[in-house]
């Protein structure tokens, strides 16, 4: 490539003086810059993959009819091709992998998050109506009793499906289809059961498999009487006899019990409803607008231990951060000292809490908590019993001390980084002008180490809001709180109790949980924003 | 350059519309690939299965692609993720035709609509009686089982060669031996009612009655006089009496103490028979020692496979569940893989031939399947608070009392 520099250098007709090393090296930049054939090239087997991936995935999306997600995709795709092959559009070139990941993983699971805090997702509202409404006739199905088993061979004529049956009893053939009750016919045999009959073809195993759709809907009345039931077969080799209990009507969109005649419809709750409340599920996901949210605040159940829950998230957020901050700057201080000896040792030696996995660090300070077994009460306390995770108010001292254990060598490093960049020039000012240490650490030093640091309290402090790890591995939330009515403990903090509603337990509420991550989502950005503010007029100090 | 470029742009173009052609026809020949798919898609069965099972199930998979030509893909999951994945992935179709499960997530699953009906038919009466309890919901069959598995004691019978008559006999026996701590189960801070249910239902205090659709939700049992003897009983066994309940004892800590021989007798399941064995303890399998004159049954966990009520292939997923996974062979081929006892008759006879799993089917005579109705939900939510409260020397009746009162009010609501 140098050569073609060259090359262009003398046609330009620039002065046949040899460029300077220093030209030379901006050239082979701007070269490599503005695109050299290898860079093209790569540009266009890269462009072609992720046209390949899209067009695939737009076939893909188009045969399962996915018509938005493949607009979504072709759109997308255009766009990528539009920006790369253009030739300036140098910013968005940069910008656009980060933005589309960006939107896949991040906005996109917002909206859904949001979206879901608005409908009744979880236990018994899980799909849709259609789901419902099959999932409620198959399972209603009830197997006549003491009726046999059939053994039967699915036959076709003409493209209808029908059932040829054999009595187990009295060894007879029947056929029969999903219009026309059992006739008996003359079949030929294979040991005990008929396998073919005249009129009709025999499927085999493969083509039963390939027209399974067709078979499992396929009920052939046993007799005239609809109380005899209908033969119905589950493996395409034997058949039962079932009747339905319930018997839905499309046009009122209604469900009756057939044996206690109860009419369920649809009250608009996502679920078939009884005139007295009952509901028939599996029911179906509905918009429910902000019941959720309601819920969450005024529902005496959910409401008490949302506010005491919500007060403990704040003290735990706001101490750790404090008990982090001021033990890690403390040791910065004093790890600082030029008097100090064997400093890179114990630097290295604070760094190790950090080093370790938060979540294995909590499970082993759990083992170390425990009760009777636990090394602190066996070995440091000689065998006392101090119940550091079973009490409700040592329980929360152990989560802020692990905390701290967890989070210090954090605050230590950036009070460290903090502290060298301010210039020692201030200190000996300070000094000549006669100033004690603390006075100089507290009117010079700390205000300008919060400059730096300040943005990152800020981020700790979100961080330590939403600490999942810490809570989940080391108590659990326990102890539990036996009389509040949800499973919730004395050290939940929000992002646990919304783990439990949510995730735990036989009865799962996604759109409540969802709603509460909404709730916490905008105490944190409010508190965030405030924050942020306060933290301007920290910097006019420069 | 500047007529290089353009060239060399002319060049990439030609490349792009051929890339594009290319990457066109590899699209179409993949959506026709995918149309061929869709026929044959009849014939492959997707299955779910633990993780630690897949390399138990994978022969009889591959003998009935064999015997029928339906390809049977086994996805190994974790087992704590199979249900969750399931109740979520069902319901927009992507889910899979069968997944591998425990009896008491039936109440969950059929409450979400995720799973269809299975006809035993009379093949049923082959089963356990506990395996069919456990598989039907609501008078419905929705499992086919094929592990049963419950807890009982394992005895080191180098330190005691007898099994204990009683519960108190136990801890006398354990003491003579000149052990400290005898007995160990698992508990925890928030209890574990699971392995405290023997004991609970010595005293005649199940959670539930029955009617003919299996556990009646209405029909709330444990606040019986039978569930108050039994709290006071707990508490006295617990941390202001004998000690020999703690709740600082976890499965990890009841573990260590029965390996490293400090405790003769360990309340656990099948599960921990491996490690016990290979610690070289010489183990023997007893029932649960009673406190009571009556027997001490535990909670019956079968194991089985559910098919998803969104299957395409619902004929060939009940055809390779009730009419080959049913049968001896392929029942017995799971067992050795997994060591639980088989949920069919005839294999769990054959199964029994080895001592510690004919111990474990003793016990298993006495158990009762765990309920699966959503109402147990809100039981576990207090039951175990509740117990360990009682460990812990809270008032025994006044708590029971409460926990009735709650999971009341939690049932009703």
């Amino acid at each position: 490539m140098t050569s073609a520099i060259d090359d262009e250098v003398r046609t330009d007709g620039a002065p046949p003086k040899k460029p300077t090393k220093r030209q030379r090296q901006a050239a082979a930049i701007a070269e490599a810059a503005s695109g050299s054939m290898k860079v093209l090239l790569l540009k266009i087997v890269l462009l072609g993959i992720v046209d390949a991936v899209a067009l695939y995935a737009l076939f893909v999306l188009v045969g399962a009819e996915q018509w938005i997600v493949a607009g979504v995709v072709l759109v997308v795709a255009a766009i990528v091709n539009w920006i790369y092959f253009s030739k300036r559009k140098l910013p968005a070139k940069y910008l656009t992998p980060g933005i589309i990941f960006l939107v896949v993983f991040q906005v996109f699971v917002l909206l859904y998050t949001g979206y879901v805090a608005f409908t009744n997702y979880g236990t018994g509202h899980n799909g849709t109506k259609e789901q419902a409404v099959s999932s409620l006739m198959a399972s209603s199905l009830q197997r006549v009793e003491d009726s046999p088993t059939y053994p039967v061979t699915v036959v076709d004529r003409g493209g209808e499906l029908g059932l040829l049956v054999t009595d187990p009893d009295s060894g007879d053939a029947f056929v029969g289809t999903s219009d026309e009750p059992l006739t008996e016919v003359e079949a030929s045999f294979d040991g005990d059961r008929a396998v073919a009959t005249d009129g009709w073809t025999s499927l085999q195993f493969a083509d039963v498999l390939n027209r399974t759709d067709e078979i499992t809907e396929l009920a052939v009345p046993y007799s005239d009487d609809p109380n005899d039931g209908a033969l119905r077969t589950p493996d395409g080799s034997s058949a039962y006899r079932y009747i339905s209990t319930l018997e839905y009507d499309e046009t009122a969109g209604t469900m009756t019990n057939l044996e206690t005649g109860v009419v369920y419809s649809d009250t608009g709750v996502g679920a078939f409803t009884s005139e007295n409340g009952d509901q028939l599920l599996p029911g179906w996901q509905i918009v429910v607008g902000f019941d959720n949210f309601v819920r969450a605040v005024t529902d005496p159940r959910l409401a008490n231990p949302l506010v005491y829950v919500t007060l403990w998230t704040f003290a735990f957020a706001l101490i750790s951060v404090a008990s982090t901050f001021f033990l890690g700057l403390f040791l910065a201080i004093v790890f600082n000292d030029m008097r100090m000896r064997g400093r890179k040792i114990y630097r290295v030696l604070m760094i190790l809490p950090y080093a370790v996995p938060s979540f294995l660090s909590a499970l082993i300070w759990a083992g170390m908590m425990n009760e009777s077994f636990g090394f602190i009460n066996q070995v440091l306390f000689g065998g006392a019993s101090i119940p550091w995770l079973t009490d409700p108010w040592l329980a929360k001292l152990s989560i802020l001390i692990v905390n701290l254990w967890l989070g210090f060598p954090y605050m230590f490093l950036v009070c460290m980084g903090a502290l060298q960049s301010i210039p020692d020039e201030l200190q000996e000012a300070a000094t000549v002008d006669g100033a004690r240490p603390w006075a100089i650490f507290r009117l010079i030093k700390l205000p300008l180490l919060f400059v730096t640091v300040a943005p990152l309290l800020i981020a700790s402090f979100a961080f330590n809001f939403n600490n999942f790890n810490v809570i989940y591995m080391l108590t659990d939330g326990g102890p539990r709180d036996s009389n509040a009515p949800i499973p919730v403990g004395f050290t939940d903090i929000l992002i646990t109790m919304v783990y439990k509603v949510a995730f735990t337990g036989q009865l799962r509420d996604y759109g409540l949980a969802s709603a509460y991550s909404i709730i916490i989502f905008v105490i944190v950005a409010v508190i965030s924003i405030i924050a942020f503010r306060r933290t301007k007029s920290l910097e006019e100090l420069n | 350059m500047r007529v290089n470029r353009k060239s060399l742009l002319a060049a990439g173009a030609v490349a792009i519309v051929t890339t594009l052609g290319l990457a066109g026809c590899a699209g179409g020949s993949g959506d026709s690939g995918d149309g061929s798919g869709d026929s044959s898609a009849a014939s492959t069965l997707t299955v779910w299965v633990d993780t630690e099972r897949v390399d138990a199930l994978k022969g009889a998979a591959e003998a009935y692609t064999e015997k029928t030509g339906v390809k049977v893909d086994l996805v190994g999951k974790d087992n704590a993720d199979i249900k969750d994945d399931f109740i979520q992935q069902v319901p927009t179709g992507k889910g899979p035709d069968i997944a591998m499960g425990a009896h008491d997530w039936l109440g969950e699953l059929s409450t979400n609509g995720v799973v269809a009906p299975i006809e035993l038919g009379d093949s049923a009466a082959d089963y356990l009686k506990v395996a069919i309890d456990a598989s039907t919901y609501e008078g419905t069959t929705y499992m086919l089982p094929y592990a049963v598995e419950n807890i009982a004691v394992l005895r080191n019978a180098d330190l005691i060669p007898e099994p204990a008559a009683n519960f108190d006999d136990m801890i006398a026996k354990g003491k003579a031996a000149g052990l400290a701590q005898p007995f160990v189960v698992e508990q925890g801070a928030e209890g574990n009612p699971y392995h405290l249910y023997p004991f609970q239902t010595a005293f005649g205090a199940p959670v539930f009655g029955t009617n003919d659709q299996g556990y009646d939700p209405t029909d709330l049992q444990i606040g019986n006089a039978g569930g108050e003897q039994f709290a006071q009983w707990l508490s006295g066994q617990g941390k202001n009496g004998t000690g020999v309940f703690n709740t600082d004892i976890d499965g990890d800590i009841a573990k260590t103490a029965f390996l490293d021989g400090t405790a003769a007798f360990w309340l656990t399941g099948p599960w921990n028979v491996g490690a016990a064995v290979d610690a070289g303890i010489n183990v023997a399998i007893d029932p649960v020692p009673s406190p009571t004159a009556d027997p001490a049954s535990p909670f019956a966990g079968v194991k089985g496979f559910f098919i998803s009520a969104e299957s395409k292939n619902k004929v060939a997923a009940n055809d390779f569940l009730v009419n080959y996974l049913g049968t001896e062979d392929v029942q017995l081929e799971l067992f050795k893989a997994g060591n639980v006892l088989p949920a069919l008759s005839a294999a769990a006879e054959t199964a029994s031939a080895d001592p510690i799993i004919a111990g474990f089917a003793a016990v298993g005579d006495q158990a009762v399947p765990m309920p699966a109705i959503p109402a147990m939900g809100a039981v576990w939510q207090y039951w175990g608070i509740a117990q360990a409260e009682i460990i812990n020397g809270a008032d025994p009746v006044a708590t029971w009392q409460k926990l009735t009162a709650d999971v009341q009010a939690a049932i009703s609501k």
